[in-house]
């Protein structure tokens, strides 16, 4: 089931916007990708992938289309984005503001290298990072989005891990709580490479990530870890694919989420294993902690594997608090309040202390607590 | 006198353990509670931490002459009640200095006293951490979280000795421990022992009564205590075994 968008706002800043287009490789591409979008519109709640994320109250809105100059050396890893994974991916696709970092072979860099974004009231945007992270580099890169009132980020990262480079990715996603937030990451990993992700949702009305991960070569690893902490009615889904196409991969994936009020979370992860990828090691797990009877989790963990000579493990669980831990704490003298507060933030901390940059994690953590605070007085 | 227990009836899902348990303990005395498996001995402890799933049956059970069995399990703590427990829960990514500061401080505050700041904090944990030869880097760790037996068994005593208690109960402490550990833990006790306090051991064994001289044993079999005595009381249990004072109970 597709729906036909026929005069939209997006139709007709399109028009507006590819007459400006000079570089001829892109500009096609963009007409590609805007053509898929006016075929299939936004996602439907018949679409499998997206069957549990109603979108309609972004189709439903009107926003205003921030733009800004792309780079032209682009067009070419741009090419290799999919964006015709659903509408979102090539509506990013059409409209992309492209920044492009490459890290030179060898470098080591120290500094962080952050991408912030601030989207302004009743904007949408469409930030698209390359990250080209070449053979023995290594680097930290982090995403930050925030905004401060309805608006619309549409954003997507490709990420190329070469041979034995090795990047850490802290992706950080604090938008108002009006606002709607859609993202895509995409990484490709070479051979002996590394790449060590967190992924931290905390804000927006409706958020969904989706991330896809495919080893191309031997000997990687990778961790894909992230956390979702809701409240009031926030919903926020997460879908990642890990594929192993070949032998000897590692994969990690150790997912949080915390619910509270009428919040709603959606996990969605699913592992590819080959039938070439012997020796594989996947491992994947998605807890999640209910705060009110009102909050509601959809978690799949799915594994296929098509290859005898593997590791591989996953499990979900979605629970309350743990007695024998509450009593614990009552028993120290911390009141009951607080020590479910101090357990939920603990549950929490366990993927906000992964994060190695001291001042973003200091903020991460009164994040936590401040929305532990709210917690307690509503 | 700062514990009573009279006539104590309790138990778990509707089965009764303790059958009319008796018990005084007074300031700047170490009782010693022995008894075999199934005796009642976790459950009197639970009982009177005041954990959820235990039941109180009948019977009363005065602390400093209020009625402890009233007090939610928090209240109790403040009050100055202490459990060391058998089985340490581990509490994942919370540090063992912030739950420390959080417990040492609600205290604080029940009792109108001053609460310490991180740093001063750190300070009066660090000076606790010696009694139990405990290093620093335990401060940053998650509480209990992959410490060994003998670590959080010494991070249950690093606790009693920043909350000061009145009445600490020490559940099977000894369990678990080689011979090192124990010398720790036991050295750890001795320094907090006082005038002031008062302490229940609970164990199966006589072994750690070598190293915690108790004031008083008392021998707790089918729910009750069937034999008292002095310290000697373990020495002659450990000899004999416990199916001596079952036969003589009989």
């Amino acid at each position: 089931m597709t729906q036909v968008v026929k005069e939209t706002i997006y139709t007709n800043y399109f028009k507006e916007f590819i007459a400006n287009e000079k570089n001829g490789e892109l500009k096609n591409l963009r007409e590609k990708a805007f053509a898929y979008f006016t075929e299939n519109g936004f996602p439907t709640l018949h679409n499998e992938e997206w069957k549990y994320t109603n979108v309609s109250a972004i189709s439903n809105s009107e926003f205003q289309i921030s733009n800004s100059e792309t780079e032209n050396e682009s067009s070419e890893v741009l090419n290799q984005f999919n964006f015709e994974r659903n509408g979102f991916t090539a509506l990013n696709l059409a409209f992309a503001n492209v920044v492009l970092v490459t890290i030179p072979k060898e470098t080591s860099v120290e500094k962080p290298i952050e991408f912030n974004f601030s989207a302004e009231e009743n904007s949408a945007n469409f930030p698209h990072i390359i990250i080209v992270a070449e053979a023995g580099s290594k680097a930290t890169i982090v995403e930050n989005y925030e905004s401060g009132a309805k608006s619309f980020t549409n954003t997507a990262i490709q990420i190329f891990v070469e041979d034995n480079a090795n990047l850490t990715h802290y992706r950080v996603q604090k938008e108002s709580p009006e606002a709607f937030h859609v993202g895509t990451t995409e990484v490709t990993l070479k051979r002996g490479s590394f790449y060590n992700s967190t992924n931290i949702n905390l804000g927006a009305r409706l958020s969904r990530h989706d991330i896809h991960l495919k080893f191309t070569e031997e000997g990687g690893e990778a961790f894909v870890d992230g956390l979702y902490m809701l409240n009031g009615e926030q919903h926020h889904d997460t879908h990642s694919e890990i594929d192993h196409a070949l032998p000897n991969c590692v994969s990690h994936q150790t997912y949080k989420g915390v619910l509270n009020d009428k919040s709603r979370g959606v996990f969605n992860g699913k592992v590819f294993v080959r039938e070439n990828a012997s020796g594989t090691d996947a491992q994947q797990s998605n807890k999640n902690l209910l705060l009110s009877n009102d909050a509601r989790v959809d978690t799949k963990p799915q594994l296929e594997i098509f290859n005898d000579d593997v590791k591989c493990s996953h499990g979900a669980t979605v629970g309350q608090l743990e007695d024998e831990e509450l009593f614990y704490l009552l028993s120290r003298g911390i009141s009951e309040n607080l020590a479910k507060n101090l357990l939920t933030y603990g549950f929490a901390e366990e993927i906000v202390n992964k994060i190695e940059i001291e001042t973003i994690k200091k903020e991460l953590d009164e994040a936590v607590l401040n929305r532990l605070s709210t917690n307690l007085e509503a | 006198m700062l514990l009573e227990i009279k006539d104590l009836h309790a138990g778990i899902e509707g089965k009764e353990i303790l059958k009319g348990l008796n018990l005084t303990v007074n300031a700047g005395e170490v009782h010693a509670i022995m008894g075999p498996n199934g005796s009642g001995k976790s459950t009197l402890s639970k009982v009177l931490a005041g954990h959820p799933t235990y039941e109180v049956l009948s019977g009363e059970v005065l602390f400093e002459g209020k009625n402890l069995l009233e007090l939610e399990p928090d209240e109790r703590a403040r009050e100055g009640v202490f459990l060391a427990f058998q089985y340490p829960v581990e509490v994942p990514g919370v540090s063992n200095s912030q739950f420390l500061r959080l417990a040492y401080n609600e205290k604080m505050k029940h009792h109108g006293l001053e609460e310490l700041d991180p740093l001063e904090f750190n300070d009066y944990l660090s000076e606790k951490a010696k009694l139990v030869e405990m290093d620093k880097s335990f401060f940053k760790r998650s509480v209990n979280e992959g410490f060994s037996g003998g670590e959080k068994k010494r991070n249950e005593i690093l606790q009693m000795a920043v909350l000061a208690p009145k009445l600490a109960i020490l559940d099977e402490t000894d369990s678990g421990l080689d011979i090192d550990a124990l010398r720790i833990v036991a050295e750890g006790v001795n320094k907090l022992r006082n005038s002031e306090n008062g302490i229940i051991l609970v164990t199966h064994y006589q072994r750690l009564l070598n190293y915690i001289q108790p004031d008083f044993v008392h021998v707790l079999a089918g729910g009750k205590i069937v034999k008292e005595g002095g310290k000697e009381l373990a020495l002659e249990l450990e000899e004999k075994g416990y199916d001596w004072v079952k036969a003589a109970t009989k």
